[in-house]
């Protein structure tokens, strides 16, 4: 079983479509140090792929997704 | 020792095949190179994709300009110009193309924007993807200049895949970009970019045939301006551009519209929605959600000013669009506007429900 990294800011934005998960997961990363682990819990399905996209054009760590029904929980580390 | 400073430009990133192959021409040149991609709230990506139930065997939707990104190794701003973007739409100065898109306008305040992220973020000048006589509004041999002018950046906006067929910019009288290694590409065929993507190894692109703006759409734009006309004024809400993407839309009267959930996940979106206001009483004010008890069926919100009849009306289509559309009586549930209850309904015939009715 995968270990949940323990998040040090949680972001909701379910409903949210398309880029603004996103966008919004880019605005709570400001502020945060280096290394420091942003949770991001989201409805639209295509977080799944542009979470490990948007974290390597940005230098973040992608530590993992969680699909659960039609709620996904994803995991960043601050690069 | 003198160093020589590496030039660096700014481009507009739609994600799409130009944007990708203008890219690819300045990295060839040794230019560094970032992107920035903005959200108007009516790009088309794939919203639908992320309302509806998912084709069997498809991937997940996708943000073409974030994998366009990743895939040319380049930075991707992505910003969010929703807000701003409303007095482009509602009041545009050049107006509208066949439907509600600004085309003009839209094309000057985001060139405008990318200029000013320029600015801040230090970047020596900015480019498109832009193809000469593509598109009818924003890429027009006359529009181009204008363009420019209108956004302040005369002179610093290239647009490598069509640089030789117009006046030379800032960039390549400098010396910063060679002329004779970028594109002369005009009109709407795709055969030169399908070929210059082959020899850049460029394989994984959006089909050229997709859109990039609900407001270039038919039933899209039929849907805003019905809002409107009902409203009595050119004003929408992030969440109203939401909404018209979603599910099918009917008015019986002026006084009030219902939104019909075409599949279970857009029922969840819709519900979503709903229930996301709940606790906002202003947000939530004129708007019910309502679904059949105990069967299959479509979630509907109703929008507006409905009077009791109309309510009951709006019931009887939710049933209508259910699995209880042959059953004598069907009983539904609704919910907003601090009220909750059900009602027992006749499901409405087929042939009541007229054609002018469905935006």
């Amino acid at each position: 079983m995968v270990v949940e990294p323990v998040p040090d800011r949680y972001l909701d934005v379910r409903q949210l479509l398309c880029p603004l998960p996103i966008i919004r997961a880019e605005a709570a990363m400001t502020g945060m140090a280096t290394g420091a682990v942003l949770a991001i819990c989201a409805t639209d399905p295509g977080l799944s792929r542009d979470l490990p996209a948007w974290c390597a054009v940005n230098g973040h760590q992608f530590l993992g997704i969680k699909i659960q029904g039609r709620e996904l929980m994803g995991w960043v580390a601050k690069g | 020792m003198e160093t020589t400073k590496q030039i660096s430009a700014l481009g507009l990133l739609s994600g799409g095949l130009d944007s990708m192959l203008a890219v690819r021409l300045l990295q060839e040149q040794g230019i560094r190179v970032e992107c920035v991609n903005f959200y108007t709230g009516f790009c088309i990506q794939s919203h639908t994709g992320a309302m509806r139930n998912p084709e069997p065997g498809a991937s997940p939707p996708r943000h073409d300009a974030l994998h366009a990104a990743q895939l040319l190794g380049i930075k991707l701003h992505m910003v969010d110009i929703a807000e701003e973007y409303v007095r482009i739409v509602t009041d545009p100065k050049h107006g509208y193309g066949s439907h509600l898109n600004p085309c003009l306008d839209c094309k000057i305040f985001m060139v405008s924007k990318a200029w000013a992220l320029k600015e801040q973020l230090g970047f020596d000048f900015i480019f498109t993807g832009e193809v000469l006589g593509q598109r009818p509004m924003s890429q027009r041999r006359e529009n181009l200049p204008h363009i420019e002018r209108e956004a302040g950046v005369e002179g610093w906006l290239l647009r490598p895949l069509c640089a030789t067929r117009i006046k030379p910019t800032e960039p390549e009288k400098r010396g910063w970009v060679d002329r004779q290694r970028l594109k002369g590409f005009s009109g709407r065929g795709r055969r030169p970019q399908m070929a210059l993507a082959a020899q850049f190894g460029l394989h994984d692109y959006p089909s050229p045939a997709g859109g990039c703006c609900f407001l270039t759409d038919v039933n899209y734009s039929r849907k805003l301006q019905d809002l409107w006309n009902f409203r009595g004024e050119r004003a929408y809400s992030m969440e109203d551009i939401v909404l018209l993407k979603a599910g099918r839309h009917l008015r019986p009267a002026p006084r009030f519209k219902v939104i019909v959930g075409r599949d279970e996940t857009e029922n969840h979106f819709l519900a979503g929605i709903h229930g996301a206001n709940k606790g906002d009483a202003v947000r939530c004010q004129g708007r019910w959600a309502l679904h059949a008890v105990d069967l299959p069926g479509p979630l509907l919100l109703v929008e507006g000013h409905p009077s009791e009849e109309d309510l009951t009306l709006a019931c009887r289509l939710t049933a209508r669009f259910g699995q209880g559309r042959r059953q004598a009586a069907v009983r539904v549930a609704i919910e907003g506007n601090g009220r909750q209850e059900v009602r027992t309904v006749v499901p409405l015939p087929a042939d009541e429900i007229p054609a002018e009715w469905y935006l």
